[in-house]
């Protein structure tokens, strides 16, 4: 790999441990990250696939609160990297994903550990507040968005010092039975993202949508588009048709005069 | 709220300051920590309109102090809270009582429902849909998948970010009366029906499970399968052997007809075993297990299945 290549991976690097942490243009999200590190390194095919099937893992990771979802910046960039110093191409995207995995739960302990030194930060604003001096709390801000930023750069530039062939040799060496059926495991692994987005979300009312959802997308003539389109259309639908039952609804209770025709046309009858 | 046309001494936030504070806020989470959380991002965001506000050093420092207090709330939610805000600083920064405990209740008072609302329609709505989308044609090797990705995600942000910014700004502290209202209740009903729809399909097409363990074996009768040794040579027994084939809709390839268990799931409904797998992972998490270690059970269990043969 040339000495620019390996450049600017770890500039993709610093900005995915930055997002991953502001969540703001997804830079850390594995289908930018990877497609990234594919570009950069002339491998954009296999960096665009694996960026996509590590997407789909990835869908419902997100940061609630204090609490930190499994690092989808160090999996994807950390991963990525493997897959270009492998040379297998799109084959070596299978077992790419299931290191990633791994990875993913060691990016969370450093972003605990950014976090934490990011306390004693805050003390130095704090004093710096106590003076009106704003260009040192400006200052820190900074200084804070780049540590999260090397909490990616730094592991990623360890990488890639990790010559290629031993990097080749270590993946040759993988059984098929293990490949494969970290395939398979990757093809599984999907729905705990998607069971975490559920567990959220779920209510009596939306189930129903939940079903026709999953019944329809058999049909395989549907693009993402299409489906989406329909969904969308339901909830308006849903949340127009909800309005005048409820206001239908009133107008028996009270008063018939609720200024809805149809709901005053129901109660009467 | 200021008028800047009339009494000139007023102080008050031009278009360009509101920029300015809503670019900033793209780093509130910058320096989030465990102490006060988004604190110093809050105070980051503010800082060019603080320091238009106030001039003299001892009001500047108290501002300071007062924005270093706990705030955490959802990244992009954080832009009404800055919009209210900063009406009440400016209120504030031109004489009207607006004491401490009047911005810091407003400010508390906002980001709990907020993040609220923010969780379920970014993360757990349009990230999905907008993600799956782009990933699905990233898989293909479409290169637009990303770009796509990318565009529409930042356009959504950044518009919601402006617009809520300068709603709240213009609203100033009636807002959190309006949130009470039935608008942003609606809004995020609506995204988790779209959501839950989209989640429903995605789970159909994405979550990939092939059981092998073969059910029966038929045998097929004559003229129901692809006679091989009847069929002419070249290319024209290619083209006969599509056209009887016909997409898996005719003949069968071989004279014994295998049937998986994969086969007899999906006549039931296609993609039930990836429902009900779902129905598991969902499970485990409300059993608090940690996603990680089902990430890990799935790996391990699909490699033992796989060795098996069962997948």
């Amino acid at each position: 790999m040339s000495a620019i290549s390996m450049i600017l991976i770890v500039i993709v690097a610093f900005f995915a441990g930055m997002e991953g942490i502001l969540d703001e243009f997804q830079f850390h999200q594995p289908l930018i990250a990877c497609t990234l590190i594919g570009l950069v390194t002339g491998q954009l095919t296999a960096g665009l696939i694996l960026g996509g099937s590590l997407q789909m893992i990835a869908l419902g990771w997100a940061n609630i609160g204090a609490a930190v979802a499994p690092d989808a910046a160090l999996a994807s960039v950390a991963s990525a990297i493997i897959l270009v110093q492998g040379g297998q191409g799109r084959a070596g995207v299978s077992s790419a994903i299931a290191i990633a995995i791994p990875l993913a739960v060691a990016g969370l302990f450093l972003t605990m550990i950014v976090r934490t030194i990011t306390v004693a930060i805050i003390h130095i604003m704090d004093a710096a507040a106590e003076k009106g001096n704003y260009r040192t709390i400006n200052m820190w801000q900074v200084i804070c968005i780049c540590l999260q930023g090397l909490r990616i750069a730094i592991p990623a530039a360890l990488l890639l010092i990790i010559p290629a062939s031993q990097v080749r040799a270590m993946l040759e060496a993988m059984p098929k039975w293990l490949s494969d059926g970290m395939a398979i495991g990757g093809g599984m692994v999907v729905a705990v993202g998607y069971a975490m987005v559920i567990n959220m979300m779920a209510s009596s009312e939306v189930w129903p949508f939940f079903a026709i959802g999953f019944a329809l997308a058999a049909l395989t003539d549907l693009t993402l588009i299409a489906i989406g389109t329909i969904g969308l259309s339901m909830a308006l639908m849903y949340l127009k048709l909800d309005e005048h039952g409820s206001n239908g609804s009133n107008g028996g209770g009270g008063n018939n005069n609720t200024g809805d025709p149809l709901g005053d046309i129901l109660d009467d009858y | 709220m200021a008028d800047n046309k009339t009494d000139t001494k007023k102080i008050s936030l031009t278009r360009n300051d509101r920029l300015k504070v809503a670019w900033r806020s793209t780093f509130i989470q910058g320096s989030w920590n465990y102490e006060r959380m988004q604190n110093g991002g809050w105070l980051y965001s503010l800082m060019p309109a603080l320091n238009k506000l106030y001039t003299k050093k001892e009001d500047r420092i108290a501002a300071y102090k007062r924005h270093l207090e706990f705030f955490n709330t959802h990244p992009y939610l954080a832009s009404p809270i800055l919009g209210v805000t900063l009406a009440l600083e400016e209120d504030r920064a031109n004489g009207a009582p607006v004491d401490d405990v009047a911005i810091q209740g407003v400010k508390v008072g906002m980001m709990g429902p907020l993040a609220g609302v923010g969780d379920p329609v970014f993360w757990y709505t349009v990230r999905p849909i907008v993600g799956a989308l782009g990933a699905s044609l990233a898989i293909a090797g479409n290169i637009v998948g990303p770009i796509l990705f990318f565009v529409l995600w930042n356009l959504i942000r950044w518009g919601f970010m402006w617009y809520t910014q300068e709603f709240g700004y213009r609203a100033g502290s009636r807002i959190t009366d309006d949130l009470s209202g039935g608008l942003l209740q609606k809004v995020t009903r609506g995204a988790s029906m779209m959501g839950m729809f989209v989640i429903g399909a995605l789970i159909q097409r994405w979550v990939k499970i092939d059981f092998k363990p073969v059910v029966s074996r038929i045998k097929l009768q004559k003229g129901a399968y692809i006679d091989w040794n009847k069929l002419p040579k070249g290319n024209k027994g290619i083209h006969d052997a599509l056209t009887q084939y016909n997409l898996g809709k005719g003949m069968g390839l071989d004279h014994i007809k295998i049937t998986t268990l994969q086969n007899n799931l999906d006549q039931l409904i296609p993609g039930l075993a990836a429902l009900l797998l779902t129905f598991l992972c969902m499970w485990l998490l409300k059993k608090k297990v940690s996603p990680i270690i089902i990430i890990l059970g799935i790996f391990i269990v699909g490699i033992l299945l796989h060795v098996v043969g069962w997948l």
